[in-house]
């Protein structure tokens, strides 16, 4: 197993970055998640760390070893691609054994690797086949254990449930996420889905326009979000943002709402902006407290029945009231039209520099 | 519902779905025998070639053409021997002799003599020769090439690849006597190494952009597999890519053969004897008195046959091999 450092690494074609110079480092064990739209450098970056894309400039310690210039299979790592990549002229026996063969294992070792790691995915029955003759989902398994059966030092997996209908998405990430835990190998996996990425990461990397915009555990980045990017990218629907013109311990929304700032924010924003300035409330759809005696008041534009609550789509009361998303109990009721008044949970709430579109910092 | 007490209506046509429709089946009878059809139309040429290298020589110029007559081997005793005429005494006193063979009596009732082995098997040779290798070293250069056009990012390699196809541009006619100037002041005139390689150069253009077709739709992530699996490329490009692209290796191989077999301008101006290859050699093949025409059709016939085994032995590629890969640039 392996830790992975990434030390300024960058990737440019022509005079277009891909990925701008950035730097992260990978523990031993750690499921780390690169996220982001497409396009935005996330695949690129796996496939520097492969070798499989060669860097512009940095380097890349694979175990302390410098592996910036090294060979893809050189660098002891097991790459699971998006569309499987499986040898079509080949069965699956020989598909999962081709790793192994390439190391010059003997005969009877590579039978024995196969079996094992055969059982550990249960695909024993599909040995004999051809990968054209099999599902998506055991196509997969089988990519799975072919990156497996060498025990290597790292997984790179390219979106690998991409390719997946939902249903089988669910399952096979359960099952990548119990072999993670089982094997405890250093896995760095690519994913536009942040819902996947939410589930399965023990950090996500987020990334948009070939730049990095935060690292951190999955309740950061949904939480403490770095920037507005992040804030709108991570969850469905994204954060709320309302901008508005703070004065004097109030948010004077663009609408006619008018929003009490918490007091430990209120220093933050002094801090920031003096007297008053232009800032931007965030706030999770969870994070607004529905009850008649609320500061804001918005009007039901539309609700959404989700099964376990109810997703109401209210529009901000004013010129200009901007929709935002709120949960609700799902056995309470709104009508279209209806006029609903709530608050904000003073610890979920979030302030972003209007100019920067950075976050600002609670001062307790 | 009121629905649901009638009794259900019955259901008086067919749900077998492996009995197929008498209007489908008549229809694929019809196409059968359009397809026939054609064939036997494609097929007339070399039916006729064929009867007529069976033909006595009145047979094979007779109008209105026969197509009933009695069969003879004249024409292949012609192909294959080099005769002499024989005097009307020389006639009588051979005819006395019973040491003739079946071959030397034919020769006999035409009024010669079998005098020795033609060159027609040495030309074949030097067809096979040439066109057999050459079409191996186009095939593999060409491969090796389309491999880095579709792979590497190779700087200007659209101009490269329409400048290779270029090479195809001029009509051969207008090039023979450039090459011949050429190969006469290297020395390579009339033997098979020029024919070799001029067949080659001439292929690669095609070979290059028929493979380039076929190795753009083999994905590249089998190779990057392959890769992170612990190959170096050229493994990968053997163990992987070589095994997908048999296909269009062989739609390749026949094409390219076919074409150095068949060639016959270059054949006629760059050889003579030596390396003279098969095309322009049979047209060659004259009696005394005229054109002989069963002894030409015997040797179109010889000649038709290697092309015909090879295609053959490759038909389950050619069927995809035509269809997909030409299709992309």
């Amino acid at each position: 197993m392996a830790t992975i450092q990434l030390q300024q690494v960058e990737k440019k074609f022509g005079n277009v970055h891909a990925v701008q110079p950035m730097d992260l480092t990978i523990q031993d064990g750690e499921f780390v998640v690169l996220l982001g739209p497409s396009g935005c450098g996330k695949t690129t970056t796996l496939r520097m760390i492969s070798g499989l894309e060669a860097v512009s400039s940095g380097q890349i310690l694979l175990n302390g070893r410098d592996v910036t210039w090294a060979h893809p299979s050189d660098r002891d790592i097991a790459f699971v691609f998006q569309f499987f990549a499986l040898y079509p002229h080949l069965s699956v026996w020989q598909n999962i054994a081709f790793p192994l063969q390439a190391q010059g294992e003997s005969g009877a070792n590579v039978e024995k690797r196969v079996a094992e790691v055969a059982a550990l995915l249960r695909i024993e029955h599909l040995l004999r086949l051809r990968p054209g003759a099999l599902s998506g989902g055991d196509q997969q398994r089988i990519a799975l254990a072919r990156a497996l059966v060498r025990h290597p030092a790292a997984f790179l997996m390219d979106e690998p449930l991409g390719a997946l209908d939902a249903e089988l998405r669910e399952t096979m990430r359960a099952e990548i996420k119990r072999l993670h835990i089982d094997q405890h190998a250093t896995t760095v996996y690519v994913t536009h889905d942040q819902i996947e990425a939410m589930a399965m990461g023990d950090r996500i990397v987020v990334m948009s326009n070939a730049v990095v915009q935060q690292v951190g555990t999955p309740a950061e980045v949904y939480h403490k979000p770095n920037n507005l990017f992040v804030a709108r990218f991570i969850g469905s629907p994204g954060m709320n943002l309302l901008s508005g013109h703070y004065t004097d311990g109030i948010v004077q929304l663009l609408g006619s709402g008018r929003y009490p700032v918490p007091e430990s924010w209120d220093r933050a924003l002094k801090a920031r902006l003096g007297q008053h300035g232009t800032v931007i409330v965030g706030f999770r759809p969870e994070a607004a407290r529905i009850g008649a005696s609320g500061a804001l008041a918005a009007t039901v534009y539309a609700t959404d029945m989700h099964g376990g609550y109810t997703m109401l789509h209210l529009s901000m009361e004013g010129e200009g009231g901007e929709i935002i998303h709120a949960r609700a109990n799902r056995r309470e009721h709104f009508k279209i039209g209806e006029t609903v008044r709530f608050d904000l949970h003073p610890d979920m709430v979030r302030f972003f520099d209007a100019e920067t579109e950075v976050a600002l910092e609670e001062v307790r | 519902m009121a629905a649901q007490s009638t009794p259900h209506p019955e259901v008086n046509y067919s749900t077998r779905v492996d009995e197929i429709s008498g209007r489908a089946r008549t229809l694929n009878s019809v196409r059968a025998v359009i397809v026939i059809l054609i064939a036997l139309i494609m097929l007339i040429p070399v039916a006729w070639m064929t009867l007529t290298a069976f033909k006595s020589r009145p047979d094979a110029v007779a109008v209105p053409p026969k197509v009933l007559f009695e069969p003879t081997l004249e024409g292949f005793l012609s192909l294959l021997t080099d005769r002499r005429q024989l005097t009307a005494e020389q006639i009588a006193e051979y005819s006395q002799r019973t040491d003739l063979n079946w071959a030397d009596q034919i020769a006999l009732s035409r009024g010669q003599v079998i005098t020795g082995a033609s060159n027609y098997p040495q030309r074949l040779a030097n067809s096979l020769i040439i066109a057999g290798i050459s079409t191996i070293f186009s095939v593999a250069l060409g491969l090796l090439s389309a491999y880095s056009f579709s792979r590497f990012n190779i700087p200007g390699a659209g101009d490269l690849l329409f400048f290779i196809l270029s090479t195809r541009m001029l009509p051969p006619v207008v090039v023979t006597i450039p090459v011949f100037l050429m190969y006469r002041a290297i020395g390579i005139y009339d033997t098979h190494l020029g024919m070799i390689i001029l067949y080659t150069v001439f292929n690669l253009s095609f070979s290059v952009w028929l493979l380039k077709g076929f190795l753009d739709e083999i994905p590249r992530e089998y190779e990057e597999a392959a890769m992170v699996d612990g190959y170096t490329r050229l493994q990968a490009f053997i163990k992987i890519v070589l095994p997908q692209s048999l296909t269009g290796i062989a739609a390749t191989t026949v094409f390219c053969l076919i074409f150095a077999w068949n060639e016959y301008a270059f054949a006629l101006m760059l050889t003579a004897d030596r390396a003279r290859t098969a095309p322009p050699s049979i047209p060659s093949v004259l009696g005394t008195g005229g054109i002989e025409w069963a002894a030409i059709a015997a040797g179109s016939l010889g000649f038709l046959i290697p092309v015909v085994i090879v295609t053959f032995a490759l038909r389950k590629y050619l069927l995809r091999g035509v269809t997909f890969g030409a299709i992309r640039q």
